[in-house]
């Protein structure tokens, strides 16, 4: 294992030396808070930030994206003919992303990139990016990553996991792509290997001390669909949802889009849109009937999509990763860690 | 990398009028390149997006049969946004079509069985791609005895009733038409619901017969009893669903029932599979 140490008053030339091979995306703050964005020239990634209003998913998967486009104009030979509309693919890189956000990534990266079928979009996008996580040394009241396989210095999905050693950052070089990455940086100070991974170990242990907060999941697998969809809890954990869709949008692991076609003058463009299983639109046939009519089966449908049927499709684990985002920003305070902790406990009367 | 999205160029080659009320049209669509015809090679089951650039698109279950080549044809209800501008498409225009989607009809499954196949409304197109399937003479002597009860509101309802009336004439496959009800003196075949006429025609279940539904949920709903009064156990109900889908892939979120997505794990299920999940279809 390569790790190696970047003072900080390096970091900016470092950084700046990627532009050469990548584009970058990294946290920076605006009027609502932290926010993964592009990294225009000049702008470094904040570091010091806590958490991010939004996670790095839009980094692959934005909340817009064009697909396919085409010509309405009959005077064209090819009118009527959709084609891909170019994307760029070129190298990306996002620096300082969370522990738990990587791993959302992979989440998310089952859904796209299947045996049956892959998502040229998502996987050619996953393909250039290079992930450079940042361990958090005090996580947040709202993270519960520990209980979800991922936490506060979780390598999963990341390419290159810096640790903020207040002077220097230590960097633990994950995969060739982190590697490619940091020589691209020049940054070329190898650190010893045997102190590093006990300083690495140090830190994560006083992270994760530092979460209180909590799940249980370890009997969601053993209960079936049909039980925990008909508990009888449902009706009161909905009540005072108000089916706003933020938990689905803040939520890094949540996928679902839809897709609309969209015309300017002769050109038309097919476009994909990030969705919300919290909307009735979500779901109605163009009959008018609709199978999760009412917010209760829609927010059900929405921690039972997390909780239990991605659990069973994929036997990796729950689609949540503990970042607490849902928590934070739900108006209404409804609670995934509370949810979780009904449905793992629920014993269904006879 | 092949890019699921992309539908492939076909020109609309023929659109019938498919029932009296004008709801349903039958289009024919040919491949504009010679090469898209094979790939998009299919089961008798299955559905495909068309695909309407400027408009969008929507699945719809392919009522032509693998055994028909050259061509694929869709007979699609004015409803929505899509399927209101479809209608009102002309023979030569360019569109798309996406597919083939979802799995099919457990072909291998019913070799050397029994097959009931019971259909109503305009939920008959995939039953008319089995069945055309099925009298194939390369695949007639796959299955035993082929039963087919369809109803529909009048007799001007009744879809490809040209077809219909042509099997009913064949010795091979034994013809159960129905209508809810007709003022026409000369109709000479069963008047009644769907329910009914099966439970007095089809076939009792043995281990050897299947039965394949399709149809409005409330046909559905109470052909079921019918079925389970004549035998049929959960297992040898063969159903095909419908949900909202956009992708057709399995990657959009919105048509499953439980973890089952019924754009790629169906539309086809048995019964026994759908009583193991959440009835949001």
């Amino acid at each position: 294992m390569k790790f190696i140490t970047i003072d900080k008053k390096d970091w900016a030339k470092g950084i700046e030396n990627s532009r050469e091979t990548y584009r970058l995306f990294g946290p920076v703050k605006d009027k609502n808070g932290f926010l993964i964005k592009s990294l225009e020239d000049d702008i470094l990634p904040d570091m010091d930030y806590h958490d991010s209003v939004m996670s790095a998913k839009s980094v692959l998967f934005p909340q817009t994206e064009k697909m396919l486009k085409t010509t309405l104009d009959e005077s064209q030979e090819d009118h009527h003919i959709m084609k891909r509309v170019e994307t760029d693919t070129s190298l990306r890189a996002v620096v300082g992303i969370r522990p738990y956000d990587a791993k959302a990534i992979e989440i998310v990266n089952l859904n796209f990139d299947t045996e049956d079928y892959r998502d040229p979009y998502w996987c050619d996008a996953y393909k250039a990016t290079t992930f450079i996580g940042l361990g958090i040394n005090k996580p947040g009241p709202f993270d519960f990553s520990t209980s979800t396989g991922s936490g506060p210095f979780s390598e999963e999905g990341l390419d290159v996991l810096l640790a903020d050693l207040d002077d220097k950052y230590l960097a633990k070089v994950l995969t060739d792509k982190g590697d490619t990455f940091m020589a691209t940086c020049r940054f070329e100070k190898v650190a010893d290997e045997k102190e590093s991974l006990a300083l690495f170990d140090i830190l994560r242990k006083e992270a994760e001390n530092n979460i209180v907060s909590k799940i249980d999941t370890d009997k969601l697998k053993e209960k079936t669909i049909l039980d925990l969809h008909e508990a009888p809890f449902w009706d009161d954990i909905a009540f005072s949802c108000i089916n706003c869709g933020t938990c689905t949008f803040v939520c890094p692991t949540c996928w679902c889009f839809d897709i609309q076609d969209e015309t300017k003058r002769q050109s038309s463009f097919r476009i994909r849109n990030w969705d919300t299983c919290m909307s009735p639109m979500f779901t109605i046939h163009a009959t008018g009937h609709n199978p999760r009519d009412t917010k209760t089966q829609r927010v059900r449908q929405r921690f039972m999509h997390k909780l239990k049927y991605f659990l069973d499709k994929y036997d990796q684990g729950i689609m949540c990763v503990g970042c607490g985002r849902c928590v934070k920003s739900c108006p209404v305070n409804i609670d995934i860690r509370e949810v979780c902790n009904m449905m793992n406990s629920y014993e269904k009367q006879e | 990398m092949e890019n699921p999205y992309l539908p492939y160029p076909v020109r609309i080659d023929d659109i019938e009028i498919a029932t009296e009320d004008k709801s349903l049209k039958t289009f024919k669509f040919v491949f504009l390149n010679k090469g898209d015809e094979e790939k998009f090679s299919y089961q008798a089951g299955q559905f495909a997006e068309l695909s309407i650039p400027g408009i969008g698109e929507i699945p719809i279950g392919i009522a032509s049969s693998p055994v028909e080549k050259g061509f694929v044809k869709f007979t699609v209800f004015r409803t929505g946004v899509v399927t209101s501008y479809l209608h009102n498409m002309k023979v030569g225009d360019i569109m798309g079509i996406r597919g083939p989607l979802g799995n099919w009809y457990p072909w291998d499954k019913l070799e050397n069985k029994n097959v009931v196949i019971i259909g109503g409304g305009f939920a008959f197109t995939t039953l008319r791609s089995s069945i055309i399937y099925m009298l194939d003479p390369a695949n007639r002597s796959k299955f035993k005895n082929i039963d087919v009860v369809y109803g529909a509101r009048s007799p001007g309802m009744l879809l490809y009733r040209e077809e219909l009336f042509e099997w009913e004439k064949r010795d091979d496959i034994n013809m159960h038409i129905t209508v809810d009800g007709t003022d026409d003196p000369d109709w000479k075949y069963h008047t009644g619901f769907v329910p009914q006429i099966v439970e007095q025609n089809a076939p009792k279940a043995d281990e050897d017969t299947y039965a394949i539904i399709c149809g409005p949920p409330i046909m559905i709903k109470f052909t079921q009893p019918s079925l389970t009064q004549l035998g049929y156990k959960e297992h040898q109900i063969i159903m095909s669903l419908e949900n909202r889908m956009k992708c057709g892939i399995g990657m959009c979120g919105r048509c499953n029932i439980g973890k089952e997505l019924v754009c790629k794990d169906g539309p086809v299920f048995t019964l026994e599979q759908i009583n193991q999940t959440p009835k949001e279809y």
